[in-house]
């Protein structure tokens, strides 16, 4: 709109900031400055070192993709993905089946007492993860712990449990702890994807004498599907990045024999303990790909399939 | 739903949802009981109700860390942070939002790309600079950062487009107000709504991180809670009583806040998910 231009006073030279619109850039500099300094710089500069490993106390030689190639050569290391993929399926396959049950309940049948629920099972989710870690370490002490005090008064056990010494069972425990703090914020998260499914298809597909089953299947979980990649993706970045909680519960040890020894926590001993600051920041990039690779590959599996629906219907 | 549902269907649901429910808040609730036992007393069996050791455990975390300097260095670092973010957070949104300049799609589209980027990709290398710059051990690092909040610049900026129209900027220009002006009196109190639900997160956030802190602080005077509440297993052994106390202190900043807020805390999450 030219109305926008403001006239340059007499005997100046039109300059580049006496277009109105040009003004914009000065908005929004501050923002770009911080990001570069603090954020893209330092991980250009991550990368740089993870091209580097140390020579002497002092400086630091150049190795390529050495530092790679020694990491996929580490049990350790490996393991580390493995523990991680596995902590974020035990809790990301319940945490979705609960919460698309919880979200179809909550929002589309009459239940007294709707919000107060929602903010209850919502609750753990924003709760200090260290906070949480060191809760769930104490309820779960096998001498002290809370929880086998309960299921021994139940009698459902006669031995205390070792919860955080056989292997299998703490990967369950972090998966717990993350199903008990997520459930709820993926059930509000669908629960706002269903508010923008009409009403009007559920009642059609209702006067044809579809059953509940049938609406669910056949209406409600193809158009919730881009609001469930979007809780898949995020939940991925998320699930990959985990450390508070193996952190805490282990005193950063990752025990028993690194069965909790996720990609963070084994990236930030690797750093700040022993460090090997270029061997982690090549378990840094190495992390990044592989969210990057399976985000990619979700992303189009799911909006291939809506494309070819979209294309029928 | 139109369906109507049996009795035995009712009670098996509500059920189902009341246990839910409870398991979302006994680990809570068994902080605060135990927090009122001694040690002791936690060994021995389960209690549902208060005990009486609220005192002693608090003098045995006192005798240790001074807890509450952990609540003054998360309020240091938190605080300042969500200002920053808040007020460029505004500024940028608005740059977006009603300037027309060459650019802008790409340049947004790249703000928007950044938050895919997990937190700990730059770790390593912010920590190589912060060395370099001789910021180790200073709450700068932690605060600084904060002044770029993708997620923030694009809550805001749809905030604005919907809500603020052009016309009213327009007329300000006529009435000769500055560019500072507009942005300071008429932008920054329209937007607020949008800002403040943004500036929970934020809060909540720069509250709960452990890495960062762990990673560029050194002075253990200086450890924000969730620093200080890792480390106090290490401390207290096996003083239960005295450890669900420092527990329960940590989280009930942050559980007010999600009880007081948890309208807008929805809001904000929800409008997130269904326009990304």
């Amino acid at each position: 709109m030219t109305t926008r231009i403001k006239a340059a006073p007499p005997g100046h030279r039109r300059g580049f900031f006496d277009k109105r619109d040009n003004k914009g850039y000065l908005f929004i500099l501050p923002f770009f400055l911080v990001m570069l300094v603090f954020q893209l710089y330092p991980i250009v500069y991550t990368f740089a070192l993870s091209l580097t490993a140390p020579l002497n106390l002092f400086e630091n030689e150049f190795v390529g993709l050495g530092n790679y190639t020694r990491l996929f050569a580490n049990e350790v290391f490996l393991k580390s993905i493995f523990n991680t993929w596995f902590i974020w399926l035990m809790n990301f396959i319940p945490q979705i089946v609960f919460a698309l049950f919880l979200a179809v309940v909550l929002y589309e049948w009459k239940v007294a007492g709707k919000d107060t629920l929602r903010t209850i099972y919502f609750l753990p989710n924003l709760v200090t993860a260290a906070s949480i870690g060191v809760l769930f370490a104490v309820l779960l002490d096998w001498q002290y712990g809370t929880m086998n005090h309960l299921l021994m008064n139940l009698g459902v056990i006669k031995e205390p449990i070792h919860w955080l010494q056989n292997k299998m069972i703490t990967r369950g425990t972090v998966s717990l702890i993350q199903w008990w703090q997520w459930f709820g914020y993926t059930m509000i998260i669908i629960m706002a994807g269903l508010s923008s499914i009409s009403d009007e298809l559920y009642e059609a597909a209702f006067m044809d004498g579809a059953s509940r089953i049938q609406l669910f299947f056949r209406i409600t979980l193809p158009l919730l599907r881009p609001i469930l990649l979007y809780v898949f993706i995020t939940s991925l970045i998320g699930g990959m990045q985990i450390f508070d909680i193996p952190r805490v519960l282990t005193n950063g040890r990752g025990a028993p024999d690194n069965a909790i020894t996720t990609m963070v926590l084994y990236l930030y001993n690797q750093a700040f303990k022993n460090f090997n600051i270029g061997y982690a920041a090549a378990v840094a990039y190495t992390l990044f790909f592989m969210i990057l690779f399976f985000s990619a590959l979700s992303f189009r599996m799911m909006s291939g399939k809506t494309k070819e629906k979209g294309g029928l219907g | 739903m139109i369906q109507k549902r049996s009795r035995l269907e009712n009670t098996v649901l509500y059920v189902f949802l009341i246990i839910l429910a409870i398991i979302s808040i006994t680990p809570f609730y068994m902080m605060v009981i135990n927090a009122t036992h001694s040690n002791v007393e936690i060994s021995q069996n389960i209690w549902l109700t208060p005990g009486s050791s609220l005192g002693d455990n608090y003098r045995i975390i006192q005798g240790k860390v001074n807890i509450w300097r952990g609540f003054l260095s998360s309020a240091i670092i938190s605080v300042p942070s969500v200002l920053l973010s808040a007020f460029f957070s505004a500024m940028t949104a608005y740059g977006f939002a009603k300037f027309h300049f060459k650019g802008k799609e790409v340049l947004f589209w790249f703000i928007l790309s950044t938050m895919m980027i997990p937190q700990q990709l730059g770790l390593i290398g912010y920590y190589n600079l912060m060395t370099h710059l001789r910021l180790i051990d200073s709450f700068l690092p932690l605060i600084l950062p904060a002044a770029a909040n993708a997620a923030m610049v694009f809550f805001v900026r749809s905030y604005i487009e919907a809500s603020i129209s052009d016309s009213l900027i327009e007329a300000a220009i006529i009435d000769g107000a500055r560019e500072s002006y507009i942005f300071l009196r008429l932008i920054l109190p329209l937007a607020m709504p949008s800002i403040a639900t943004m500036s929970i997160f934020t809060f909540i956030n720069k509250w709960n991180d452990l890495i960062t802190p762990m990673v560029l602080l050194n002075s253990a005077s200086k450890f924000p809670m969730p620093v200080v509440i890792s480390n106090i297993r290490g401390l207290y052994e096996n003083n239960f009583g005295a450890i669900y106390l420092g527990v329960a202190i940590s989280v009930t900043p942050i559980i007010i806040v999600v009880v007081t807020f948890s309208r807008s805390i929805i809001k904000g999450l929800t409008i997130g998910a269904v326009k990304g």
